[in-house]
């Protein structure tokens, strides 16, 4: 019988199962390990798209609606570019959570079965879903620490409360990057699903969280809705940290509805996880 | 035309695949009806919100339009165009590589001019089903206001079919899914700047002429005229861009499905 030298077959093991937080780790580094490779894939879509609606909207729509005085009472007096740039900063978030948790966590279920292949050692379910998310929403806050420096160079900052900004516009899209993976982890079929999930949540709640515009001036039977909105809870939170409003009773209580979104996501995508990944 | 298409690959009988696709469609009819929703969404909300921020415009002819009455053609253009290009890129894609919906095609008496027939022939049923419903959308918000309105889901027709075609040559050439961020980056910076939102007269002069080379301007021009009653004789070049986009993109299209279907 031929001698196999050791590690050759098989790469070295520790014996040893990682502690609960570093399985997390483990998870995202794997993810990590990914992206360094293939980051070109995704530069387009995380910074050249919400560039490009910066200049379309903040600078383009934004110069007709520099003089006038609708604009000026609506956008609170700030110029309409530093008005905007905050909410999209929300929005890009928001769009990213959403697309980054609905294909990519199907094919890790069901094409490239990543989530298998991870499970078959010892991270648990619950630790690949929170991996997942937790790379997610690094991500998220990488791509949005660029648009910040994109905005500042089209002079869409006036100060600092542009980092709480960012802040409020990462814990947004996490909470509904949670939400939407908790969602997308009971789909089996790509197209029809997801389909739906971004033409009847992800654009109206795109269109109608105050972002373009602010919310009053929408029809009076949509205005209840956008309290039912991550994004809008986002948009108001970035909104005010830019522009230097302090409301804290609005800050408390956005931050609550987000937080409460992203604890509830939490606890539905790890029994997700687990019950998909152990059937 | 029929000269710059591969003659003996044709059955004659495209009508099959928008058989198929019809079936197809009924099981997942919901993606099929939330494809109306979008432009209406988007109307809704651009026209209200970023309405009242602007207030009015010139129109075509110069006279003052509301700002939904702006941007519902160019929002009727985009979504014709939209759907044309996901039709044809993603969904062909798919079947073409993945599927391999094509090559089981092929083990029957149907050639790939018949399947290239047959996928633009679909997409354009459904753009023109969605134009449709947007215009009697924009009907019901008081926004057509010429009868030249009419013409205006033929126009719908002809731009989709433009964009089907080159959109089908283009998929033909993808490697991977890497390559559709490519589609994306044409597709979206058109989207935003061709006019849709806000008028050429934003851009500097330099910038305005590079907008009035890409074909969603052509397709918005089209029919912010027909849906304002502004209509022109230059329309008929508008009309000429799209002629040069369909021949080209069938011709590639079905030379090249021929190469990847039959070699």
């Amino acid at each position: 019988m031929a001698v196999v030298p050791a590690g050759v077959l098989a790469p070295r093991s520790t014996g040893r199962v990682p502690s609960w937080p570093r399985g997390v780790l483990i998870v995202v580094e794997g993810f990590w390990t990914w992206y360094r490779r293939n980051w070109r894939a995704t530069a387009v879509s995380s910074v050249l798209q919400p560039l490009l609606f910066l200049l379309a909207f903040g600078v383009g729509f934004g110069s007709l609606v520099a003089g006038g005085g609708q604009a000026a009472q609506a956008t609170g007096g700030a110029p309409y570019l530093v008005w905007l740039a905050p909410a999209l900063l929300a929005v890009s978030a928001v769009q990213s959570a959403a697309f980054e948790s609905t294909y990519p966590v199907l094919s890790a279920f069901k094409w490239q079965r990543v989530y298998h292949a991870m499970a078959a050692g010892p991270i648990t379910p619950a630790q690949i879903a929170l991996g997942h998310l937790s790379w997610t929403v690094a991500k998220m806050a990488l791509s949005g620490a660029i648009y910040v420096a994109v905005i500042a160079v089209f002079g869409g900052v006036v100060g600092p409360g542009i980092v709480l900004s960012l802040l409020a516009a990462v814990l947004t899209g996490a909470a509904v990057a949670s939400l939407v993976m908790a969602f997308a982890s009971t789909v089996e079929n790509e197209g029809g699903p997801f389909n739906a999930l971004f033409r009847f949540v992800v654009i109206p709640m795109t269109l109608f969280s105050g972002t373009f515009f602010p919310v009053d001036r929408l029809p009076e039977w949509i205005r209840p809705l956008t309290v039912l909105s991550p994004l809008w809870h986002g948009t108001e939170l970035a909104r005010d940290a830019a522009l230097g409003v302090w409301r804290p009773l609005a800050v408390l209580g956005h931050t609550a509805v987000l937080l409460g979104l992203l604890a509830v996501g939490t606890v539905l995508v790890t029994r997700l996880y687990r019950r998909r990944l152990t059937r | 035309m029929l000269r710059l298409m591969p003659g003996t690959n044709y059955a004659g009988r495209p009508g099959v695949l928008l058989e198929r696709s019809a079936i197809v469609s009924r099981r997942g009819w919901l993606a099929f009806v939330s494809g109306f929703f979008e432009p209406v969404f988007y109307l809704v909300a651009m026209g209200q919100g970023l309405g009242s921020l602007v207030g009015t415009l010139p129109g075509p002819d110069g006279s003052p339009i509301s700002y939904a009455a702006f941007i519902a053609p160019g929002l009727l253009a985009a979504s014709a165009m939209n759907g044309a290009v996901f039709d044809s890129t993603f969904n062909v894609f798919f079947k073409l590589r993945y599927a391999k919906l094509y090559d089981a095609m092929l083990a029957t008496p149907l050639g790939p001019v018949d399947i290239a027939l047959g996928e633009i022939g679909w997409a354009l049923i459904r753009g023109g089903l969605y134009a449709l419903g947007f215009l009697s959308v924009m009907a019901g918000f008081g926004l057509l206001v010429s009868p030249w309105a009419l013409l205006a889901l033929p126009a719908a027709l002809v731009v989709a079919f433009a964009f089907a075609a080159v959109g089908m040559a283009a998929t033909s050439f993808m490697r991977s899914w890497q390559d559709f961020d490519l589609v994306t980056l044409a597709i979206l910076p058109m989207f935003l700047f061709s006019t849709t939102f806000y008028p050429l007269s934003v851009y500097p002069p330099v910038l305005q002429t590079v907008v009035q080379c890409l074909p969603l301007y052509h397709a918005v021009e089209l029919m912010r005229g027909l849906t304002t009653g502004a209509v022109h004789v230059g329309m008929l070049g508008n009309l000429a861009y799209f002629g040069v986009m369909i021949v080209v993109g069938v011709a590639v299209a079905a030379r090249r499905l021929d190469a990847l279907l039959l070699r």
